[in-house]
């Protein structure tokens, strides 16, 4: 434990893991004559992903960029103007952050049939889902940001003659980042989720849950397995820029400096 | 609890602004209904009608309370239709997901802190894991563990709770396990300890508030993956599972119902994780994180 990781460790390690595990499943589906119905091969879902470019595109397009992030920024958006709103009154703020805390952990993307119900088939119902999936987590995490400054800074900024205002934008906003982005981290796999539980109840011919269960149907697994693969470096990519936008906003944090 | 006023406040404002958008929601249906009939509707006609309407896009709070009595107090629990009897299995299934969430987490975190090979391979990939939206594998694993013959749902949708479980636990048992400081770490070492004692007797029990800590953030967890695997693996019995019956047959009462149900459910098992963690951390000396 006490030698340092170098960068090429960080990277090789999981790269070779990755591989081996890719390299064993190859090699086992073809030792033991795996039914391509069951578990296609790696290099069968890698075709499928080359033959079906224009499907899986469309499908991208009407569940990440319409449903899930429409979704996302109209959850963030909500619960950023609900925190600070709620932050400059005590009593709203007591009463609704145990309220809050509770619905963040319950299982919202149940309202996913009622969504569908109310806003139809397209990508509108699945946007609200995600909207409502991501706004608890985002705003307990906002209110938490915005508390998280101490007394000693509060009073310094009371030193200054600073209004509410001029506090929130250069003191409490900047130190709730590291909090927003946290939210955020969580809030984006949220957002996929959503978006794909809701087209299983209904959703035009295209996006990735409509094509999952329709093609787990007709037991074209390559072609389930190629989503998978699409929803999976997508949610990587959205945790990866979420991420790198947090190392560059909030470079002057402690857990950014390490 | 001196939050109790103002929760209580913010929740009847809550249940006020719902009766309002059932009002509003519900009245359109009843404006068509009106002038199919040909008939004018009074502001009384319009209160009373949008309040119990049987199919309404937005039912009124007392209308969820009463199908939820309906459905749990005055069915037999061995019906069908009792959500009591879906929320025994979703429970089922949370908690089965739940055990196996807290031992994949704790086996892959000591494979973390004890070995740097293990933790610069895996801890990526735990990370990674999460990214990846569960419910586009769900249909995967259920085929997956047909073929190794688990034969029922109860298996894959328990792998999917645990899915979702075992990361805070991983994270929380990496913190605890690597919480004793230099100082601890090098009296044991003056004392000839060998690497399984310093496992057994400093970072194990060390580790124990932030064990305990996690198993809330777990439960809850693991319980969306229930509710998330029914609704994603057509499963047939579940709260999830009520869901999708209810948006199939076009009955919005038993969407509703076992959404309802599915909060309750979530809030007791919370309530009880939260209750354990106190009475453990109590007995352990009472170290708050």
């Amino acid at each position: 434990m006490s030698r340092l990781d170098t960068r090429a460790e960080q990277v090789l390690w999981p790269l070779g893991f990755g591989v081996l595990v890719l390299a064993l499943w190859e090699f086992g589906v073809r030792l033991f004559g795996v039914s391509p119905a069951i578990l296609p091969p790696p290099s069968a879902i890698f075709a499928a992903i080359l033959s079906s470019g224009p499907t899986l595109w469309e499908d991208w397009v009407q569940t990440v960029v319409k449903g899930a992030l429409n979704g996302l920024w109209m959850g963030t958006l909500a619960a950023l103007i609900l925190a600070v709103i709620i932050d400059r009154f005590v009593f709203l703020k007591r009463g609704l952050l145990p309220v809050a805390n509770f619905f963040a952990a319950l299982p919202i993307v149940g309202l996913a049939p009622i969504m569908v119900m109310w806003f139809g088939f397209d990508w509108h119902s699945k946007a609200a889902v995600v909207a409502v999936m991501v706004f608890f987590p985002m705003l307990v995490n906002m209110l938490g940001g915005l508390a998280a400054v101490d007394t000693m800074q509060r009073d310094l900024m009371r030193t200054y003659a600073a209004s509410h205002t001029q506090t929130l934008l250069k003191l409490r906003g900047p130190a709730a980042l590291p909090f927003l982005f946290n939210g955020l981290k969580i809030a984006t796999s949220l957002a996929l989720i959503g978006a794909i539980v809701a087209e299983y109840f209904g959703s035009p011919i295209r996006g990735m849950g409509f094509r999952i269960s329709t093609e787990m149907g007709r037991l074209a697994t390559d072609m389930v397995w190629a989503e998978i693969v699409v929803s999976a470096v997508t949610g990587t990519a959205l945790y990866g820029i979420v991420s790198a936008i947090e190392k560059r906003v909030t470079f002057w944090h402690p857990s950014q400096r390490g | 609890m001196k939050n109790i006023l103002p929760i209580v406040t913010i929740v009847l404002a809550l249940i006020v602004i719902w009766y309002g958008a059932a009002f509003k929601m519900n009245s359109t249906w009843t404006y068509d209904q009106a002038a199919r009939a040909g008939t004018e509707v009074t502001f009384s006609d319009l209160l009373r009608d949008t309040m119990q309407q049987s199919r309404p896009l937005l039912p009124a709070p007392h209308q969820i309370a009463s199908e939820l009595w309906n459905t749990t107090v005055e069915k037999k629990i061995t019906s069908k239709r009792s959500m009591v009897y879906q929320g025994m299995i979703t429970l089922k299934t949370t908690l089965l997901g739940f055990v196996f969430g807290i031992v994949i987490g704790v086996a892959l975190a000591t494979v973390i802190v004890l070995s740097r090979v293990g933790r610069l391979t895996l801890m990526p990939w735990a990370i990674i894991s999460q990214t990846i939206p569960i419910v586009a594998l769900a249909p995967i694993i259920v085929v997956l563990s047909n073929a190794v013959g688990t034969g029922t749902l109860m298996v894959p949708k328990a792998i999917i709770a645990a899915y979702l479980s075992f990361y805070p636990v991983l994270v929380s048992m990496v913190k605890g396990l690597t919480s004793p400081d230099q100082m601890q770490l090098d009296l044991l070492r003056t004392y000839g300890a060998r690497q399984s004692d310093v496992f057994w007797k400093l970072r194990l029990p060390s580790s124990m508030p932030y064990f305990f800590a996690s198993l809330k953030v777990a439960v809850a967890a693991s319980f969306v993956g229930a509710v998330v695997a029914e609704l994603s693996t057509s499963a047939i019995s579940g709260l999830g599972a009520r869901m999708l019956i209810g948006s199939q047959f076009g009955e919005p009462m038993i969407m509703w119902a076992a959404l309802f149900a599915a909060a309750i459910l979530a809030g007791l098992l919370i309530f009880l994780v939260g209750s354990f963690e106190k009475a453990a951390r109590h007995l352990m000396g009472g170290r708050a994180l």
